[in-house]
Formats: C-alpha cells, sequence, structure tokens
C-alpha cells in the first residue's frame, strides 16, 4: 500500500498518505504565528525569519537569486511581485508565463543543479531526497512549503514568502484581495450550493478527493456535498471509488481535473459504459477543468472558485 | 499382465476427471453469481435475477430497477465479472503452461519480458500518440499488446542464440535481461514525459475498475484462441515434462511444442495484460494450489487453472471492489493478500508435497 500512497503523494503534489500528518502540523505551526511575529513588519527589514515547515529559516539579505522548485510557489512568487528576483523555477512550473522554467526537477532534486545557479533562497514543496538538508548544509536558505492543509495555510505561505522576499505589503494585500473576493463568490452563490452533490475527479481509473484535502474544502465553500466522502474510510483523502457507486450517486454536477493529463473530456466521460445514463451528462454539467489550477494551493485558487461558482449558479439558472 | 491395471487407472482418471469438472463449473458459476449479485451499489438479488430472466426470450418480468441501475448491473458489473474471469482463467491457465514448458515451478505469465514490453508499449502510446480520444479504438490496449509480443520475440531470439542446445534457463535469463532492459527504456521515456506521469501509472497500477463490454470484445478472440492451442497441448506437455529427449525419441518435437505453447500464452497473457493491466500472483498461485490438490498430470492442471483461475479473479475483484465500497483497493493486492495465506494452507494441508 505504502507503494500507492507514495505514488499518490507525489502525482497530486499533496502529502498524502503517511507525511500528512507531520506536514500539517508544522504548517499549521507556522500559521499560527502571526506575521507580525517575524522579526520584522518593514519589507526592507532584513534578516529575516520564517517559521516554514522546516523550522525557523533566515533569510540575511533580500534575495534576488530565488529558485522555486514548486510551481504553486512559483505562482505565489510572481503573485507578491517577486518574480524579478526569480532566476529559476522547476520544470513544472507553467504559470505565469515569465517564469524562468529550467529542466529543474522538484520531484528528483539534484542539489549540484540548484548550486550551481548561486541561488539565495530556494523554495520547495516536497522535501524529496533530503534536498532541504542538503541545501542547509551547503548554506543555501531553503523553504519547505508543502500541499496546503487549507486556504489558511495558502495565506500563511504567501505571506511569509512576502516577509522571506521583502515583499510583505503586496504579499498582504494579496491575501487580503483573495479573502474578498472568495467572500463574495461564497455570499453569491448563497444556500443554492448546498442542495447539489459533485464528484471530482483526478483521473480516469476514478480516484477522487474528500471533503478533507485542500481541494475538497474549497468545494465546501459553497456548500457542495462531496460523493467521495462515503468513501472516507480511504485515509488518504484521495479513494478510488467504484464506477457503480458514482453511477448510483449521480451527482449534479462533475468536475474533471483530468483533461491535461489524460485528455478526458465531456464527451469521453459520456462514452464511458453507463455513464450516459447520468444526469450531469445529461444537463452537461461536465466541467473540464485546468488540472494545473486544480492541483495547486495557489493564488489561482480564486479562479478555480469562480468557475466552480458558474457551474453552480448555471445550473440553478437552468432548473428552475 | 499390463494390461489391466491401465484400464482401471484410465477409468478412475476418467471418473476423477467427470468430478472435477462438475467443481470447476460449480465454482465458476458460484463466483460469477457473486459477482453479479454484490457490488458498491446495493441491487436486491430478486431484481437482478429478473433482470436476468428478461434476457430470455419470451420472458418478460418487472425487476423494478431504474434505467441507472439496469446499467449498472449490465453495463458496469457484468462486463467486469466476465473480464475478470477471462483474465483470471488466462493468467492462471497461461502460468500453467509456462510451468509446464519450462519445466519450472517458479515460472509464471509476465515471464519472458510480458509484463515490461506492455508497460513499455503503453507508454509509448501515451506519452507520443497524438489525440487518443479521437481514435475509433482505444490504441492503448493494442500497443501494450504489441509490446509484449515483441518483449517476448525479443528474449525467444536471444536465448536460442546463446545455446545451441535448448535451455530452458537461458531462455528464463534472457527474459530476465530483456526485461530489465525494456523497463529501463520505459522509465526513460515516462520521465522524458513526466506530464504523462499519472496517466501511465493509472495504467500500470489499472486493473478492471472501468471496464465495460469494449474490453471484454478487444480480448475474447486472442483467450479462445490461445486457450484453444494451450488445451489441445496439453497432452503433449505432460509427455515433454519427463524431457526433450524423451519427447523427442516418441516422435514428438519438443521444440516445436515449446515454440506452440510459449506463443499460445503469450498471446492469451499479453491479451490480459492490455486490458487489465498487471495483475500478479494468479498465474503462479492457482496453478501450484491446483497441482497440489489433483497431482502433476497437465491433462486435468491446465483446464482446471482456465476453470479456477477465472473464479479466483472474479472473488478477488468482489473483494476489491467491496471491502471498503464504495471505494476500490488494486485488485493485485487482493490476489497477493488472500492468495498468500490460501497457498500456504494449502502447501501445509497437501499430503502430496513432500
Amino acid at each position: 500500500m505504502r507503494r500507492y500512497c507514495l505514488l499518490l503523494a507525489l502525482l497530486l503534489s499533496a502529502a498524502a498518505c503517511g507525511g500528512e500528518s507531520t506536514a500539517t502540523t508544522s504548517t499549521a505551526d507556522a500559521a499560527a504565528t502571526p506575521v507580525g511575529e517575524t522579526t520584522t513588519t518593514e519589507d526592507s527589514g532584513f534578516p529575516v525569519t520564517v517559521q516554514a515547515a522546516n523550522g525557523a529559516v533566515e533569510v540575511v539579505e533580500r534575495p534576488t537569486a530565488i529558485i522555486s522548485l514548486s510551481p504553486t510557489s512559483t505562482e505565489m512568487l510572481f503573485a507578491i511581485g517577486a518574480g524579478d528576483q526569480v532566476i529559476a523555477v522547476d520544470e513544472f512550473s507553467n504559470y505565469p508565463d515569465e517564469a524562468p522554467t529550467t529542466d529543474l526537477s522538484g520531484y528528483e532534486p539534484n542539489v549540484e543543479a540548484i548550486a550551481a545557479l548561486n541561488p539565495d533562497l530556494v523554495i520547495v514543496s516536497d522535501d524529496l531526497n533530503d534536498i532541504v538538508a542538503a541545501l542547509t548544509a551547503i548554506q543555501v536558505p531553503v523553504i519547505h512549503h508543502p500541499a496546503a492543509g487549507s486556504l489558511e495555510d495558502t495565506y500563511s505561505q504567501i505571506e511569509q514568502l512576502g516577509v522571506a522576499t521583502g515583499n510583505l505589503s503586496a504579499a498582504a494585500s494579496l491575501v487580503a484581495s483573495m479573502q474578498s473576493e472568495i467572500e463574495g463568490m461564497v455570499e453569491a452563490v448563497g444556500k443554492v450550493g448546498e442542495a447539489l452533490t459533485y464528484y471530482y475527479e483526478l483521473d480516469a481509473t476514478l480516484f477522487s478527493v474528500t471533503s478533507e484535502t485542500f481541494i475538497g474544502q474549497v468545494y465546501a465553500l459553497v456548500g457542495l456535498e462531496n460523493i467521495a466522502d462515503a468513501a472516507g474510510g480511504a485515509e488518504s483523502g484521495y479513494p478510488q471509488l467504484s464506477a457503480e457507486y458514482i453511477i448510483d450517486a449521480d451527482p449534479d454536477l462533475i468536475f474533471l481535473a483530468d483533461t491535461k493529463c489524460c485528455g478526458e473530456t465531456p464527451d469521453t466521460v459520456a462514452a464511458r459504459p453507463a455513464w450516459d445514463k447520468l444526469t450531469a451528462v445529461a444537463n452537461q454539467m461536465v466541467i473540464p477543468l485546468d488540472d494545473d489550477v486544480a492541483s495547486r494551493w495557489g493564488p489561482r485558487v480564486v479562479a478555480l472558485l469562480a468557475e466552480i461558482v458558474e457551474a453552480v449558479l448555471t445550473l440553478e439558472g437552468s432548473t428552475p | 499382465m499390463d494390461l489391466q491395471p491401465v484400464t482401471t487407472r484410465e477409468r478412475h482418471t476418467a471418473k476423477v476427471g467427470v468430478r472435477l469438472s462438475i467443481i470447476v463449473l460449480l465454482s465458476v458459476m458460484i463466483s460469477v453469481l457473486l459477482g453479479i449479485l454484490v457490488g458498491a451499489v446495493g441491487l436486491s438479488a430478486g431484481s437482478v435475477f429478473a433482470e436476468l430472466a428478461n434476457k430470455v426470450p419470451g420472458i418478460t418480468v418487472d425487476s423494478g430497477l431504474s434505467t441507472r441501475d439496469s446499467a449498472i448491473l449490465w453495463e458496469l458489473r457484468m462486463p467486469r465479472v466476465v473480464l475478470a474471469g477471462l483474465v483470471g482463467g488466462m493468467l492462471a491457465m497461461a502460468g500453467a503452461a509456462f510451468q509446464g514448458v519450462f519445466r519450472n515451478p517458479l515460472a509464471d505469465p509476465y515471464l519472458l519480458g510480458v509484463a515490461a514490453g506492455a508497460g513499455l508499449g503503453a507508454t509509448l502510446a501515451i506519452a507520443y500518440l497524438p489525440d487518443q480520444t479521437q481514435w475509433p479504438v482505444s490504441p492503448l490496449p493494442l500497443a501494450a499488446f504489441a509490446g509484449a509480443v515483441l518483449g517476448v520475440v525479443v528474449t525467444y531470439v536471444l536465448g536460442r542464440s546463446g545455446a545451441r542446445q535448448f535451455a530452458a534457463s537461458t531462455l528464463i535469463l534472457a527474459g530476465v535481461a530483456v526485461a530489465a532492459f525494456l523497463t529501463a527504456t520505459q522509465t526513460f521515456i515516462q520521465q522524458q514525459n513526466s506530464d504523462t506521469f499519472r496517466e501511465v501509472y493509472s495504467w500500470i497500477l489499472g486493473a478492471l475498475g472501468t471496464v465495460g463490454w469494449g474490453e471484454v470484445v478487444l480480448i475474447l478472440p486472442y483467450v479462445i484462441l490461445s486457450g484453444g492451442t494451450l488445451l489441445l497441448y496439453r497432452r503433449l506437455l505432460d509427455v515433454m515434462g519427463v524431457g526433450d529427449e524423451e519427447a523427442d525419441s516418441v516422435g514428438i518435437s519438443s521444440a516445436g511444442v515449446r515454440l506452440a505453447v510459449v506463443a499460445a500464452a503469450t498471446l492469451g497473457t499479453a491479451a490480459a495484460v492490455a486490458v487489465s493491466g498487471l495483475i500478479g500472483f494468479v498465474g503462479i498461485i492457482v496453478p501450484h494450489a491446483i497441482r497440489l490438490v489433483i497431482g502433476s498430470s497437465y491433462r486435468l492442471i491446465l483446464p482446471v487453472s482456465l476453470g479456477f483461475g477465472a473464479a479466483f479473479l472474479i472473488i478477488a475483484d468482489l473483494i476489491a471492489r467491496s471491502v471498503l465500497a464504495p471505494a476500490e483497493i488494486p485488485i493485485g493486492v487482493v490476489t497477493a493478500f488472500f492468495g498468500a495465506p490460501f497457498f500456504l494452507l494449502v502447501l501445509s494441508r497437501s499430503r502430496r508435497f513432500s
């Protein structure tokens, strides 16, 4: 089983299974530390210290050669205006377009390849190949920001990156605008979401997410009920559902987070055996998502929620 | 002097054969029934039987099932049970045949580069074939099938060229080397196309969770061809069990038999792998359990493996989809988790094993 767990953790870029407990505790700790308690609240007041998953990380000077091995962190860095301080990002960091994508890997991190670029700050989402210890040993400050367990984790990671890169005020206003946009959307939906169920598909072998996961919590914001929660016994939060269960549950909405990875579309879903009997297929409520947006916990979570809200309101509008 | 005991034995064997066939048929029927009655969604036994009766011409009963429930039964559960049966039977019989033809108890259907070749074929298809969803037939199983056959052909050519005289161990070693090479290539391609990572793994771990009648139709011809060939050769396998020279001395071309059996078993395995991914353990455990109980005659082992392999995998799949319902567990976990202790039980109980 462990092999599958590991694999899932890797594939979903989420600290699933065994790794989860430690990761969430440390991010929770980090979230519990108010930003004001770090050594500075000034954008220029270095040195600064942030409490990341790998403990207290001290950044002596305002970094100008940042490497991000985490696509989510890359999105966060660019969103808080630290983009021009970033010299290299990993192969999967495909957003925003101006991110300096290299063939550095976050899954098989190579400490020598990283060190060759002389970074003054490295951000990782997974501590694979002991990369955190290796970078610390060669005195490169490294921030470990694992998959967020909640929106609070996302906000706290954004704020920490703001502190560590000297862009705190931009980070704070990003968080504030995310919060208000999300609040606005939740209000717009109101109670209509609560009567609806959804199925969220990670791949064509019917792996899904429960409401325990970060992505599940985003859906829960607008009150949608997750059909995968019945499989909550799957401790990872990423159960593989039975096809017959999905057909029987007949969700109102189907979200495909496997459009890029696996080429699934509303048409391929409708062509699966028995799936043509689903209400969501009949109502054209099979919504293709961008896998990348759906699997990251960065600023674009707002865009994801907007897609969800649009689907809910469309469905509500079409059925009296 | 000799005549009398031989006829008695023949008669005895025939009687055993009849009894065995009844047991095998019964276990297949029971497992199929259980397979279609039990699932993540509770369909009452009465309505399932009513649906079945409806398929008999001239009978119309109201099963009380909704369109969706009916689709669950006919489009999801049925093909899954049928496919589990075909794959299980095929893997078990191919395993028995490989063990016989190589006179090696550890031989299994994935020997000789079948699994590694299929994995490479599937990875290539996922990474490089454009827009698979637009193809009339999914190219994935076809690519896996081609890869599996390629793996075995390379193994066979290399294994033969090494030794003038046939040596089973040479072929198996060649298989190990070819498998390692193919796996390395597959890993490299996968790493170069890491965006397809998830799909490749889904396929490799993938099992019977999302199959329909399409997959059944896809592998049925191969299973019939391969199964039929193996059953035809089952008597010759008994002769070859004694040794190549002995077989040659009674006028059987051991090389020809071996080639035919290996080809048939590979074809069947490749077809099974193409639709179900890699399901381990069935090809080793089922034939051995049978051998421990009914003795070492391939005349019996092959057909009984077909039946019990089918029943075993149908039940294993039933467990895989119902223990954590509505979540699924990988079927390979079930076959090993329940198969291994069961096998040890048979092993320790068996008087024949000494």
